[in-house]
């Protein structure tokens, strides 16, 4: 064989298969995010194209095909490339029939083994197995002191223990203008990277109370510092100077028999207002760092199962 | 000096055991052709960074390893453990410090000999796989300093591990999912700990022995680059069939290696 025909066999024809075929990926891909339907069209698309690909591939690398157009640039097919193509429909008969099936079974074997191993080594933090769902109890609204924050630390799951020891800034706002009970309940852990938000000012530790095992200290803060990278915020949870993109965390509450009980957490883009008249749009709990308004929150479209 | 009957006799009994190995593993071949390698004339100190950079791997593989048989991997006992070996158990204190302070002495050996191979050239054709997988070592000694950080538990690796993992999720799209699969659910817990300790000790570990056997194969295959100021060529000879357009590659990397013109010839 020439130089001159191994390169022409060699250049794959132009086609357009593989572009449909991208498109198809393309359209399962966005799909996901946006709606099943169009997920089953791209699906639709991509194996169509593939098809057609894969056909359209077989049919110019096939040995039997090509010999016909090696005749037509050489007249007849030379005694080489007649004694390859024996040669090669002779190994590929049991020789690669049992190739192939070595391959074939050792990849099923193997994928029975892999996928369940990877599938219990990430799955898990997913489907928020383990979550303890059981409200807090922070005890009687009394020692909640109209108009002024307490720092509250509680323990969030009694499975977990001390690992999950939180801190919440609870400011007990008196009634609301429909005359309902309202708490700011802010969350202590800064919406930068993580970090322990302090109030800034005076805390009065000898007027600290304890309910079972929730402390609660009074503080008069001048808004919220982070002693990690400076973020900072007004006593509502805004930001007001450094890296946070978003408000602090906040909390839901609810009132039974008299206590005050932690309801869910969740994150807020701004507040608007102050006290009971503060107005927020609820997002669902979101990492530090990400945004969950603007435009930026299309950086993080997939929602969090199990978050 | 030529042999007396007596020495050959002894040398011949010594050689035998070595024989018999070779003889049905061929082990003993492929060691010399691992450890007894042509390196060029001018060859520098800086080229013992990559070796340096291994011992230290070896003093944490080591190390790690005895401190596994001591340390537990739980939030209520973690740190206790490690009071326990740093102040009750026998030479506690020292291990866990080669521990600790070899970290800090892989990750800049890493940096240092990514610097030498840089600087000397030493990615270029043909070692560039050497360059990619290196650069995939780096990555995971990282991880392993990352992981690692936790285990002691205490309030400098708790929230460490919290602003990490939370740097993890400011990637756009795949952040969360990052993060929540380092954490192991929502929060920071006992999951977590564990998963870092399993990560720290088995899967990271495991992934950077196959990552150093592959490095180093491609070292002995590829022989030792010349310091750039050489004035004689190192490397392999090129084979018979170059890929097109790669006519121009420079001299200095290739070496006549003695092993493959004998296979040749």
């Amino acid at each position: 064989m020439s130089d001159e025909t191994d390169n022409q066999e060699a250049a794959p024809g132009s086609s357009l298969w593989p572009i449909g075929f991208a498109i198809g990926i393309a359209c399962i891909l966005v799909g996901l995010v946006i709606s099943w339907p169009a997920a089953v069209l791209g699906a639709a698309i991509t194996i169509v194209f593939g098809v057609l690909w894969v056909r359209d591939t077989a049919r110019t690398h096939a040995p039997v095909d090509s010999a016909p157009a090696h005749a037509l640039v050489d007249g007849t097919p030379s005694e080489a490339q007649l004694a390859a193509e024996d040669e090669h429909l002779e190994t590929y008969g049991r020789a690669g029939f049992l190739t192939l099936a070595t391959i074939g079974l050792g990849g099923v074997i193997g994928a029975g083994v892999v996928l369940p191993s990877l599938g219990f080594a990430v799955l898990p933090s997913f489907t928020g197995e383990g979550i303890e769902t059981n409200p807090v109890d922070l005890g009687p609204i009394s020692n909640f002191p109209e108009g002024t924050f307490v720092i509250t630390s509680f323990t969030g799951s009694k499975r977990q223990g001390d690992v999950s020891r939180r801190t919440a800034y609870i400011r007990n706002n008196g009634l609301s203008a429909e005359k309902e009970p309202s708490f700011t309940i802010i969350y202590s852990r800064c919406v930068h990277l993580g970090c322990a938000v302090k109030p800034n000012g005076p805390r009065f530790e000898d007027e600290a109370k304890t309910y079972k095992d929730v402390t609660i200290t009074p503080v008069k803060p001048a808004g919220f510092g982070c002693p990690c990278h400076g973020g900072a915020y007004d006593n509502e949870g805004n930001r007001t100077a450094g890296p946070p993109v978003r408000s602090l965390d906040r909390y839901a509450f609810s009132i039974v028999d008299g206590n005050l009980v932690l309801g869910d957490h969740f994150s807020v883009g701004t507040v608007d207002g102050t006290a009971a008249d503060a107005v927020m749009t609820r997002y669902p709990v979101a990492y530090p760092g990400v945004h969950v308004d603007g435009i930026e929150k299309w950086l993080y479209p997939l929602p969090m199962p199990g978050a | 000096m030529p042999k007396s009957a007596r020495q050959a006799q002894i040398e011949k009994a010594a050689l035998y055991p070595v024989d018999w190995v070779e003889e049905r593993s061929g082990l003993v071949g492929y060691t010399k052709w691992f450890l007894f390698r042509n390196v060029p004339r001018d060859i520098n100190w800086m080229q013992t960074l990559g070796a340096a950079t291994l011992t230290a791997f070896l003093v944490q593989a080591t190390t790690g390893v005895f401190l596994a048989m001591y340390y537990k991997p739980d939030p209520d006992s973690a740190y206790a453990s490690i009071e326990n070996i740093t102040n009750e158990v026998a030479l506690g204190w020292l291990v866990r410090g080669m521990h600790k302070w070899g970290a800090s002495l892989f990750i800049i050996l890493m940096f240092l000999h990514m610097a030498r191979t840089f600087l000397f050239g030493a990615y270029k054709y043909p070692r560039e796989i050497n360059r990619i997988t290196g650069v995939l070592l780096l990555v995971m000694g990282m991880a392993e300093g990352f992981t690692g950080y936790l285990l002691p538990w205490d309030q400098t690796a708790y929230w460490a591990t919290v602003v990490g993992i939370n740097i993890n999720a400011t990637a756009p799209i795949a952040g969360p999912f990052i993060a929540q699969f380092l954490q192991g659910g929502a929060q920071i817990g006992p999951d977590t700990l564990a998963k870092f300790y399993s990560l720290h000790m088995l899967v990271i570990p495991g992934g950077i022995m196959a990552l150093i056997g592959l490095h180093m194969y491609l070292v002995i295959r590829l022989g030792v680059t010349s310091p750039p100021w050489s004035s004689t060529a190192a490397g392999r000879p090129r084979g018979e069939a170059e890929p097109k357009g790669y006519g121009d590659y420079r001299e200095g990397l290739i070496r006549e290696h003695k092993e493959e013109k004998d296979e040749a010839s």
